[in-house]
């Protein structure tokens, strides 16, 4: 087989997973999946070991789902894989993390031989117990577990299963509709393999397989080599559900691997916080990959050299049976807990600190009492301001290191009685500096008349907001409260009475760099453009008042920057 | 008997095409396209092909013009100064985007600046629910307020969008009363009437495109009308818009932002007008110019559509890196592979090509203009594809040693020579546009291997042939005047203009009563633009309906007949989804509630019924002037094919791959795998061998 048909195969694949990506997509119900994008996609060989994986999804699921297929093949046993079978799990310590995540697991046979496998995995909004939020003390409470099964063998669906999942969720006819598009999605991946074998004569896959593994190999053991062979630790403290949690890490860098280690991370939470080493892993390969080796597509091989481990009980790495339904928000938080560390060994790489985890937040609606309405589950994304990097920027309101979207606010409105009555950006809430942390939001949230509702909270960075680096300031931390000043938590479902409103200011990213070394031309382009206020820009940035006002006097002429 | 004359103009890129018609006879130019004035190359165009065909101006009965004009003013952000108004809360709409990275690997990813900066957008204090009911009502004096602020900034152009003015449009018309008593110079965009689509990110950007481009297009359009009276071309001039229609002068000035990418849906309607022509029902159109490669599903003779697309993508054509505008579009995946798109060798000692691109300065290193990295024109032409001494009708004259050099240093590294290098570099390039291929087929249900390919443009007869034995496709059809396909496929289009709604509707909750109504005045609205074009040709109106199950995030679409329009009824709409769930994905799923979100009503005027190509006569084994070594991707090697000249062929001539059948304007290559036939109407019509 010559180099050229190798180099062709290997894009082929790569777009044999976006295919399955896609159809997955078009065929979900649920809104994480279809509108914000939670879910991966991947083809491995017969050992189990991945060789590509789609660029739609996010790093959660990526690099976690990595290891997935493995644990599939022990627990069913080779000898039971079968043509025509489908697996399943939402085991949150052999699939991504947490209950949410279903994987299915579908294996590839071509001429009557078994060559390899597709997986995926997708984010279903119910999937029972006391609903998505912090709020369980076990795994138990979270909702139905899914261990390694058959869901479907020699082509016929355990019927028995759709029966019990149906009677333990709230939308048992999405979560069906999501296990069938989940399948779906596998079988477009394999009939792809399946022509692409046919078209290039081939009988199996490990020449192909053992290209990609080679060549991914060889690409990211020479990133690092190219390292300093340094070590250095980074610690980060968060606000955790009702005490500090610290994330630390030692980052070792060899000749030909990378050891990231998460000892003296504070042990288990009592709430459904804890993160799954799976997930730990996911984000803080993400975290490196991303500053050492970012173009190297994602398989097993490029993965390889980047060893991650935490003790067993610390939160980074809690075991069965800890509740880990919300484990996005410490496992968010990684990146920039490894940033701390790689930014000793590797200067003007790595980002200041920036919101880190998502700032979701679900809402159960219903009609308050005296009124007719109706009843509604409501889950959002949203974001707050990314870490300033080295030369630029920090992103404004997007997601990282998570790579799902916002949904719109128009389709949110018609998914309930919700009213989200502001969302737009948040001056002066990112963190000073030669360049700024990108910007946080403020968002308000109500219920239509007659309605009340429970808000079920998952943010961070309260108490701890994004630190600047290189003498850039910190980012503005997270407000919560109601409309008449009533306090609320960062975490936990917390009831709001109709007529009232909450109140979100979403965090800002750190600066980067000392703030007087800024541009002037930039101090002036946010001020015009009302990033920063005319007091950020005297008193953060040393403009002069003359100069503010000139500014201000252009916008008020119209005058573009 | 007064013979029909009609004119087709597309400004493109590089060149202004203009395509004459006078009866059955057709007349093409080429000329470079004035930036500065865009209407110059338009009237000199003009003078040739109506010297050619021995007509003067004044005789032409109409011009249907296309142009990327509206398209570049968008890219190079060269619009007029533009203010946004919005409800209070979001001024940053079109900021914030989906708070997502369309590139998750790059630390330094910058996310593209919104087409207004953030002081040019203002709030007002409104409020409308998603039931379209006044939450909060607008105070006439606030708008008055604004009017008065602004008065003195200057703008040009102001575009309106509300939260929810898709359902209730009153507040947008109240500011626009206001504004044109306050502001009358200023010109006015409401996002209800430009895009009336739910998704407030989509619609506010594609109402602020609209302002944006609006006076630049609206004083183009005014001057180019000028021009063409003085030059006595006094007739009514017609736009191509992006949905594949011909919309009136005067709507494409009121909505210009309907102009991006008519110069490629022009190519489509091209492409399904030689499909009618061969009573194809499945094609694939294959569009390769010097910089990007465009690829659109044409099914019973009808380019694919859509609501949504994405123009000025600013990272690698990355999805997600531009900026999104939803009207009714041809839907095609446009991917950055042309004849000037630059190869390297990434990380992985794998060769990437594109899409970074040579263009035509310096151009490919075999241009000789020095240009030292390879291109696919170069590879095209170190695989034995391309005739140094006649390329471009002999105009340039190609350096295969430069092609050589640049394809060794690509090579080195990889241990391959530069033949197996150029080898490497067309495979990846052909590879990459299979895989958009077929990407775009599965996101729209298709298989390819019962489609026809057509190609045009002029690197496309270069690839296309392995294209389709990448994608397992049997025929490939090369039709001629492909060098001009999209000013031709403006004469072929008809006048249309699509009508949609955001309205949603559970089947549970189907109100017969309101969709009869809601049809019955988009139809109106729909037929009144074409009624503008054309007081007399009768109009016929087409239905869809956006359905997919209470959940899903994807809709499909679903045609209705006018009977059903008349007499609407749940349990039928519900057959209608069902069935064609099913063939785009295996099976329905039980008992779950169906929903319609989008109402489309396309009002278009009859196409001229396609006269179909007649039989071809018994021909001859076509002779070859020459042969020339050309390189078989599937051995591995080369081998002699022969070189006919396209001009020579009569119909039902004849020759089997490898042959090369060479044309000023580009060659065609015919595999080992198929055979060529020349049809009647010059089209060469290539299959896969039969044993």
């Amino acid at each position: 087989m010559s180099n050229v048909a190798f180099q062709v195969m290997w894009n082929r694949l790569i777009s044999v997973v976006e295919e399955q990506a896609q159809a997955l997509v078009r065929t979900a119900f649920s809104t994480s999946v279809r509108e914000a994008g939670d879910l991966s996609a991947g083809v491995y060989n017969a050992d189990g070991l991945m060789l590509a994986q789609a660029v739609t999804g996010t790093p959660g699921h990526v690099n976690a789902m990595a290891d997935a297929v493995a644990h599939f093949i022990r627990r069913i046993g080779r000898e039971n894989i079968q043509e025509g079978d489908v697996y399943i799990t939402n085991d949150p310590w052999e699939g991504t993390g947490h209950l949410h995540d279903i994987t299915v697991v579908t294996p590839s046979f071509h001429n009557g031989h078994h060559v390899g496998f597709f997986a995926c995995t997708a984010h279903v909004v119910d999937i029972g117990g006391r609903g998505f939020g912090a709020d369980a003390a076990s795994v138990y409470e979270e909702g139905i577990y899914i261990p390694i099964m058959k869901f479907a063998d020699r082509g016929k669906v355990d019927e028995t299963l759709i029966r019990l999942l149906r009677g333990n969720v709230r939308e048992p006819d999405q979560l069906i509709g999501d296990i069938y598009a989940l399948a779906t999605c596998n079988e477009i991946g394999h009939r792809r393999l399946v022509e692409m074998m046919d078209e290039f004569g081939l009988g199996d896959i490990e020449g192909i397989g053992d290209f990609i593994l080679e060549n991914s190999r060889r690409a990211t053991l020479e990133r690092i080599a190219a390292l300093p062979r340094e070590t250095a630790t980074g610690a980060m403290r968060i606000d955790g559900f009702d005490r500090p949690i610290d994330l630390k890490v030692k980052l070792e860098i060899v000749e030909d691997r990378i050891f990231c280690d998460f000892a003296g991370t504070s042990g288990l939470d009592k709430k459904g916080i804890n993160v799954p080493m799976v997930y730990t892993k996911a984000y803080a390969c993400y975290a490196l990959k991303c500053a050492i080796a970012p173009e190297i597509p994602n398989n097993a091989a490029s993965l390889a050299p980047f060893e991650v481990t935490a003790p067993v009980d610390s939160i980074v790495n809690a075991v069965h049976p800890a509740p880990v339904a919300l484990r996005h928000i410490i496992g968010h938080m990684i990146p920039d807990t490894v940033y701390d560390a790689l930014d000793k060994i590797l200067p003007a790489t790595v980002p200041a600190e920036g919101a880190g985890c998502l700032c979701n937040f679900q809402v159960s609606l219903r009609p308050a009492a005296g009124h007719q309405g109706r009843r509604s589950e409501v889950l959002t994304f949203n974001s707050g301001g990314a870490g300033a990097r080295p030369t630029v920027d920090g992103l404004n309101a997007t997601a990282f290191p998570s790579g799902v979207m916002t949904m719109p606010i128009e389709a949110t409105e018609h998914t309930g009685p919700v009213i989200i009555w502001r969302k737009e950006l948040r001056p002066d809430s990112g963190g000073a500096g030669q360049y700024r942390g990108g910007l946080g939001q403020y968002m308000e949230v109500g219920a239509a008349t007659g309605h009340e509702f429970d808000f079920s909270a998952m943010f961070d960075r309260v108490h701890h907001p994004a630190r600047g680096r290189q003498g850039g300031q910190d980012g503005a931390a997270t407000t919560i409260a109601q409309d008449d000043g009533s306090a609320m938590q960062g975490k936990g479902k917390q009831f709001v009475p109709a007529g009232r409103r909450v109140m979100l200011a979403l965090p800002g990213g750190a600066g980067y760099g000392p703030a007087s070394a800024r541009d002037p031309a930039l101090v002036k382009r946010d001020l015009a453009r009302g990033y920063i206020s005319a007091k950020a820009a005297r008193d953060d940035y040393g403009l002069s008042a003359e100069a503010v006002d000139a500014i201000l006097a252009a916008v008020s002429r119209g005058e573009t920057e | 008997m007064q013979q029909h004359i009609r004119m087709g103009v597309d400004i493109g890129g590089t060149f202004t095409d203009v395509v004459l018609e006078v009866g059955d006879m057709s007349y093409s130019t080429k000329v470079l396209t004035t930036y500065a004035a865009p209407e110059n190359a338009i009237i000199d165009g003009m003078h040739q092909v109506c010297a050619k065909a021995g007509v003067t101006p004044p005789q032409i009965d109409q011009i249907i013009h296309g142009t990327t004009l509206a398209t570049n003013a968008l890219i190079e952000r060269r619009g007029a100064k533009t203010a946004l108004i919005t409800t209070e809360g979001f001024r940053d709409v079109i900021e914030m985007r989906t708070e997502s990275r369309f590139e998750q690997y790059d630390l330094n990813l910058q996310l593209p600046e919104p087409l207004l900066p953030r002081q040019h957008r203002f709030t007002l204090k409104e409020r409308i629910d998603a039931r379209g009911d006044v939450l909060v009502a607008l105070d006439r004096a606030d708008v008055e307020a604004l009017a008065d602020e602004i008065a003195s900034y200057g703008f040009e152009s102001i575009a309106v969008g509300l939260i929810h003015a898709y359902l209730n449009d009153s507040h947008e018309r109240m500011i626009r009363a206001v504004l044109a008593e306050k502001l009358p110079d200023v010109m006015i965009s409401l996002s209800s009437e430009v895009s009336p689509q739910m998704r407030e990110y989509e619609r506010f950007n594609t109402t602020v495109a609209n302002a944006y481009i609006k006076p630049l297009m609206k004083s183009y359009l005014g001057r180019l009308k000028g021009r063409l009276t003085q030059e006595g071309a006094a007739c009514p001039i017609f736009l191509m818009h992006s949905g594949g229609g011909i919309i009136s002068l005067e709507s494409a000035a009121e909505f210009p932002v309907r102009l991006v990418e008519s110069g490629p849906a022009g190519g489509a309607v091209f492409a399904a007008n030689i499909a009618a022509r061969y009573g194809l029902n499945k094609v694939l159109s294959f569009d390769m110019g010097g910089t990007t490669a465009k690829i659109c599903l044409i099914n019973n003779q009808t380019p694919k559509t859509a609501r949504v697309f994405e123009v000025a993508r600013t990272y690698r054509f990355k999805k997600g890196s531009g900026m999104p505008i939803s009207i009714p579009v041809i839907d095609m995946v446009e991917i950055g592979a042309g004849g000037g798109s630059l190869a390297h060798v990434d990380a992985m000692r794998q060769i990437r090509v594109g899409p970074e691109s040579a263009g035509s300065e310096p151009g490919p290193a075999c241009y000789g203009r020095g240009g030292a990295r390879p291109a696919v024109t170069d590879a095209d032409l170190t695989l034995g594809k391309l005739d140094p001494d006649h390329f471009a009708g002999g105009s340039i004259k190609l350096d295969a040693a430069a092609a050589l050099q640049a394809l060794g240093t690509l090579g080195a590294p990889l241990e391959m020579d530069a033949q197996m290098a150029a080898f490497g570099l067309a495979e990846v390039v052909d590879e990459n546009m299979a895989n958009a291929a077929r990407v775009h087929a599965v996101e729209n249900g298709e298989d390819l291997a019962d489609y026809t390919m057509i190609a045009f443009g002029g690197a496309a007869p270069l690839h296309a042939g392995r294209l389709c034995e990448k994608l397992g496709i049997d025929r490939l059809l090369v039709p001629t005047g492909a060098g001009v396909g999209s000013a031709i496929g403006f004469l072929r289009a008809p006048f249309s203009f699509e009508a949609t709604r955001s309205v949603y509707m559970k089947l549970s909750d189907f109100a017969p009563q309101v969709v009869k109504t809601l049809l019955a005045e988009m139809e109106a609205e729909a037929t009144g633009f074409v009624r503008t074009c054309d007081a007399h040709a009768p109009i016929k109106a087409e239905y869809k309906v956006y359905m997919r199950y209470t959940g899903q995030g994807w809709e499909i679409p679903i045609s209705l007949s006018a009977e059903q329009v008349q007499n609407p009824d749940a349990a039928e709409f519900l057959a209608l989804f069902e069935a064609d769930y099913t063939t785009l994905f295996g099976r329905t799923v039980a008992g779950m509630d169906v929903e319609i979100t989008v109402w489309a009503v396309n009002a278009t005027t009859e196409v001229a019924a396609v006269e179909t190509i007649g039989a071809t006569p018994g021909g001859k084994g076509a002779e070859a002037v020459n042969t020339r070594a050309l390189f078989d991707p599937i051995k591995g090697a080369s081998s002699a094919a022969a070189i006919v000249p396209r001009a020579g062929l009569s119909a039902g001539d004849w020759v089997a791959g490898p042959a090369l059948i060479t044309e000023d304007e580009t060659t065609i290559v015919v595999p080992a795998s198929r055979r060529a036939i020349a049809r009647p109407d010059g089209t060469i019509d290539i299959t896969e061998k039969r044993t």
